[in-house]
């Protein structure tokens, strides 16, 4: 029996499969140092080397007992900014995306427009202002008045009015996620919903809102972490975090470099570990169970 | 068929922004328990003036009465109306993120009030009817294209419709795929559901048809029995369009 391969035999390609020549060939899979993720374990060694010196570093580690403790106030102002400006961006974001037809009560629709241009009013106006002067207008000019129109002169702590600050910036970022998440949901899913008799605010709460939710835990996350990060932002206002802490420690022993690493490991520590929950959260939210994609 | 209108439309127009006149003119009458079929070429408003039935387009002018009721006035209950008219869209649009079951039982429990038994009795029945319950626990994308579509038809029978509006029901399936939905959409028409189908699927609407409605740029041209438009069309564009498509 001839051998099926000889009549074939070509030298051109007997060159491009060479073992000899492996670098010629061309393979559906990447090497694994392509793929190999060392950017990880650069960032890994990075962060094990600060740990070595908090760890057996005397003025390191004096560093770490002075400013840890602000971890506190940094994830509290993280969270109750974050939980503040995530129903505000959902009361300004779905207010944007209110539609009125000709069938809707003139009144109603009177509202909804109005609505609808106060919400994009307020978005554009917060977005089109860096973070820094608004947290100084919201904390020192805006709050003080208005606290002391309700009894409360001078009572509100420099932390609340900071995390109200946040939440109100924030809320105006988060309102564009929650829209382009609800407009993202295709619009034969709200024909279908309509088409069945289902009333506009029907369909948005058992089918747009649902399907949104999905599309919007990914920026969500995203913002989370960045509230985490402007949290020290706070310190301008004297609130007792992290950064305002490192401020005090180096300021009054001048062991910059110390307070600063130290400060560093503290933020790095907190965003790399949330990155991890949150794309442990995405793959659970995007699984199979929960349909489409 | 001497039986009482369903669906009545009059003098129906419908534009889209200030150039794009895509309906002209429409008046048509389907009886109660008639399979009506609107074919023509792409473009020629057949799928708007099905949408117009439903609202789901307002119509620009004319009137639209269904079941007694007059849809273009401003008062009309439009909801109320909608659930006695089932839909079945091109793109399927099952809610992707709930299961078969869930699918068919949402519009009766949060419309018709059904209790959960109950809503999910009525979707075992209509799944069984249109051949797959055992897809009930699935979610719309482990389905295929007619699975999904025999899904949606099931969705709109389960609210017990007075009539069924089909909009291209299988131009978005593989041709293996095709002779499933159609032969429920058969099944459908036997037992005496009223039907307006805009489809291409001729053998369709000679096997099924009552009335074949033929339009172009945004006017019903002609219309008949199967017979008297695909055999014996007066209009030389129904016949060109007819000798195109039945051709084959």
């Amino acid at each position: 029996m001839p051998d099926p391969i000889a009549g074939t035999y070509d030298p051109d390609l007997s060159m491009k499969t060479d073992p000899e020549a492996s670098w010629t060939k061309r393979s559906d899979t990447t090497a694994w140092y392509d793929r190999f993720p060392w950017w990880g374990v650069i960032l890994f060694l990075i962060w094990s080397a600060m740990l070595a010196k908090i760890l057996f570093d005397e003025d390191y580690d004096l560093a770490w007992k002075r400013i840890s403790p602000g971890v506190t106030v940094t994830i509290r102002a993280t969270f109750m900014a974050f939980g503040l400006a995530t129903t505000l961006g959902l009361i300004l974001g779905l207010g944007r995306t209110l539609k009125t037809d000709d069938r809707t009560n003139p009144l109603i629709r009177f509202v909804k427009i109005a609505a609808r241009n106060l919400c994009r009013t307020y978005i554009e106006f917060i977005r089109g202002i860096p973070i820094l002067p608004l947290i100084f207008t919201v904390a020192l000019v805006i709050i003080p008045p208005l606290s002391e129109s309700v009894g409360l002169k001078n009572k509100i702590p420099s932390e609340w009015r900071a995390i109200i600050a946040l939440a109100l910036i924030y809320g105006a970022y988060i309102a564009e996620i929650i829209r382009a998440g609800v407009q993202s949901v295709d619009q034969g899913q709200v024909e279908a919903g309509r088409s069945l008799g289902l009333t506009r605010g029907a369909t948005t709460r058992s089918i747009v809102l649902p399907q949104a939710i999905r599309n919007v835990i990914p920026p969500l996350g995203n913002d989370f972490i960045a509230i985490l990060k402007d949290t020290s932002l706070l310190s301008v206002l004297g609130v007792l975090e992290l950064t305002q802490l490192t401020k005090q420690f180096a300021n009054s022993s001048f062991k910059f470099r110390e307070g600063y690493l130290v400060l560093t490991f503290i933020y790095l520590s907190l965003t790399i570990v949330l990155s991890l929950l949150l794309q442990q959260l995405e793959k659970y939210m995007t699984k199979d169970k929960t349909g489409a994609r | 068929m001497t039986t009482k209108p369903m669906i009545t439309v009059t003098d129906l127009h419908k534009t889209f922004g200030e150039h794009i006149h895509a309906v002209r003119g429409v008046d048509l009458s389907v009886a109660t328990g008639e399979v009506v079929v609107i074919v023509g070429p792409s473009g020629s408003g057949k799928s708007t003036v099905l949408r117009c039935m439903n609202t789901l387009e307002t119509p620009t002018q004319g009137s639209v009465l269904v079941d007694g009721v007059e849809l273009t006035d401003r008062d009309a209950d439009i909801d109320a109306a909608r659930a006695e008219m089932g839909m079945v869209f091109q793109q399927f649009n099952l809610f992707s993120h709930l299961t078969v079951l869930q699918n068919v039982t949402l519009a009766q429990r949060k419309v018709r009030g059904m209790g959960k038994a109950e809503a999910a009795a009525e979707a075992m029945r209509q799944l069984t009817r249109v051949g797959i319950p055992e897809k009930a626990n699935s979610y719309p994308r482990q389905l295929s294209g007619g699975q999904q579509q025999r899904v949606a038809i099931a969705r709109s029978l389960a609210m017990n419709p007075k009539v069924m509006l089909f909009d291209e029901p299988t131009s978005a399936l593989d041709p293996e795929m095709i002779k499933e939905v159609l032969d429920v959409m058969l099944e459908l028409a036997a037992e005496g559901m009223t039907m307006i189908v805009v489809t291409h699927e001729m053998g369709f609407a000679r096997a099924a048809a009552d009335r074949v409605f033929f339009m172009d740029e945004g006017l019903i041209v002609e219309s008949g029995t199967p017979e008297d438009l695909f055999d014996n069309a007066k209009e030389g564009r129904t016949q060109d369009f007819f000798a195109k498509v039945l051709s084959h």
